[in-house]
């Protein structure tokens, strides 16, 4: 299915800001991006499997908070990168 | 007290200050007089970077400890003395906790330290929320020390999030005995200063005789709060501490803190974050007080920067203020931001909060500015660089 990325992270998908990538579950797809793009998954979420400060994912442009949810192959992931302060 | 029989020359050749700062890491390259610096672009602008330090066992390996929004904790590596940077690929992680428990998380890397000189590729890290790391690999990847992380006592000697300073709670000050790699110290920001002599597989408290005055009992066995600690290399049994409650020394086996920071002028205190050693002297050590009264202001008393160096081991200290600002200089200076050379005389350093750097190098007597304008500084770190 089609993941969109966003800036701050492209320099673990060669500066793409959409590339592919399989699972069944959100948790699966983490796990599928960080076979095609090494260390990509630890950005993304902690040690503990929860979604990063400042890291917000979108499924069909639904936000979306637990890595259990269901995915089907015509889905699209968007993953946000929300920074602010001084 | 036992010495090493390891001689130590002065460094004469060109060498590097590593500056971690809150929005990248720099490096201020100097020649060999210490008079030319060059700076140079940032290197990951807008990560916070906590500690870059050099591996003294090769002269070229650089480790930087960094942290984004939004890419979480990590560590570089570079092997090029600087040029090119390459992400670990396991950077520190604290182990999964089983389902339904709660788990801690790295929210950044603090404080790296190279391993024994026989364990070449050995590193530690210590983290926010405390935690100890290790690689074996050059810093390419790091397994969590079990020992310590999942210590039965860890949350007790670490307290909550109540218990920790503004920045977090922090794992720092990783000490390796030159004669034993199996002999570590780590100091836990709160939490108190610690030892393993088992390769960090068990750990007991070290600090009786040192304050916690935010502590109601007396001479608590933890929950104190060294801000840094140092062990002399030529004298592994003597180890310094800069604490939140003043600045202290122990000399092994005894198991008691001295509070050397009692000889410095009462009105300056003996409150700050840094301390730092001579590398070929164990009985000098320089300190950067801070205003600790009423609200702990946490800047240079009355406004006058000065660093303070003992060379009795916390006997008698001597105020070095020439060249630094004489009035309305309200600098801050963190744990990690001062260092020193190994030249003849030693090169003392130090970064401010305000974004400047500050050289010495006739070991404090004057200072100069020798960079400003950078972002918050919150570290500083010597690297030798060899041919």
């Amino acid at each position: 299915m089609k993941v969109l990325v966003p800036t701050p992270l492209r320099s673990y998908t060669k500066q793409k800001g959409q590339v592919e990538a399989t699972g069944s579950t959100l948790a699966d797809l983490l796990w599928d991006l960080d076979r095609r793009f090494p260390g990509l998954r630890f950005r993304i979420i902690t040690e503990q499997d929860e979604i990063r400060e400042h890291i917000k994912l979108f499924v069909n442009q639904e936000q979306v908070r637990e890595l259990s949810l269901s995915l089907q192959p015509s889905d699209e992931v968007q993953i946000i990168c929300a920074l602010s302060g001084g | 007290m036992e010495t090493v029989s390891l001689e130590v020359k002065p460094t004469s050749g060109p060498f590097a200050l590593l500056v971690g700062t809150r929005k990248g890491g720099f490096i201020l390259r100097g020649d060999k007089s210490r008079r030319d610096w060059k700076l140079t672009e940032p290197i990951f602008l807008g990560s916070s970077v906590h500690h870059i330090v050099s591996d003294p066992r090769d002269g070229r390996t650089l480790l930087m400890a960094a942290r984004t929004g939004h890419l979480g904790p990590t560590v570089f590596r570079s092997t090029d003395r600087g040029k090119t940077w390459k992400e670990a690929s396991r950077p520190p992680a604290f182990p999964k906790a089983p389902e339904g428990q709660p788990g801690l998380a790295v929210h950044h890397v603090f404080w790296l330290s190279p391993g024994h000189a026989d364990e070449p590729n050995v590193w530690y890290a210590g983290s926010s929320p405390p935690g100890l790391f290790r690689s074996e690999d050059g810093g390419q990847s790091w397994e969590s020390i079990a020992g310590f992380n999942e210590h039965p006592m860890r949350s007790a000697w670490v307290g909550g999030e109540q218990e920790a300073p503004p920045g977090g709670a922090t794992l720092h000050s990783i000490l390796i005995d030159p004669r034993d790699p199996k002999h570590i110290y780590v100091g836990v920001s709160t939490g108190g200063f610690f030892e393993s002599t088992d390769l960090g597989a068990n750990w007991d408290p070290l600090n009786k005789g040192c304050v916690a005055d935010f502590i109601p009992a007396p001479d608590p066995e933890y929950g104190h709060d060294p801000h840094r600690a140092l062990m002399h290399p030529l004298m592994p049994d003597r180890l310094y501490q800069q604490n939140h409650c003043g600045i202290y020394r122990m000399d092994r086996p005894e198991g008691r803190w001295v509070r050397i920071g009692a000889k410095m002028p009462k009105k300056i205190g003996d409150i700050g974050f840094p301390i730092v050693l001579h590398p070929r002297d164990p009985d000098t050590v320089w300190v950067f007080p801070m205003d600790a009264t009423s609200v702990w202001p946490r800047t240079s008393p009355g406004g006058k920067p000065a660093t303070y160096v003992t060379h009795n081991a916390g006997k008698s200290w001597q105020r070095q203020d020439k060249g630094l600002p004489q009035e309305q200089a309200w600098f801050t200076v963190k744990r990690q931001a001062m260092a020193t050379d190994a030249h003849e005389p030693v090169g003392v350093y130090f970064g401010t909060t305000g974004g400047e750097v500050w050289a010495s190098r006739n070991e404090g007597e004057a200072w100069t500015c020798i960079a400003r304008h950078l972002p918050e500084v919150y570290s500083v770190e010597v690297a030798e660089l060899l041919r």
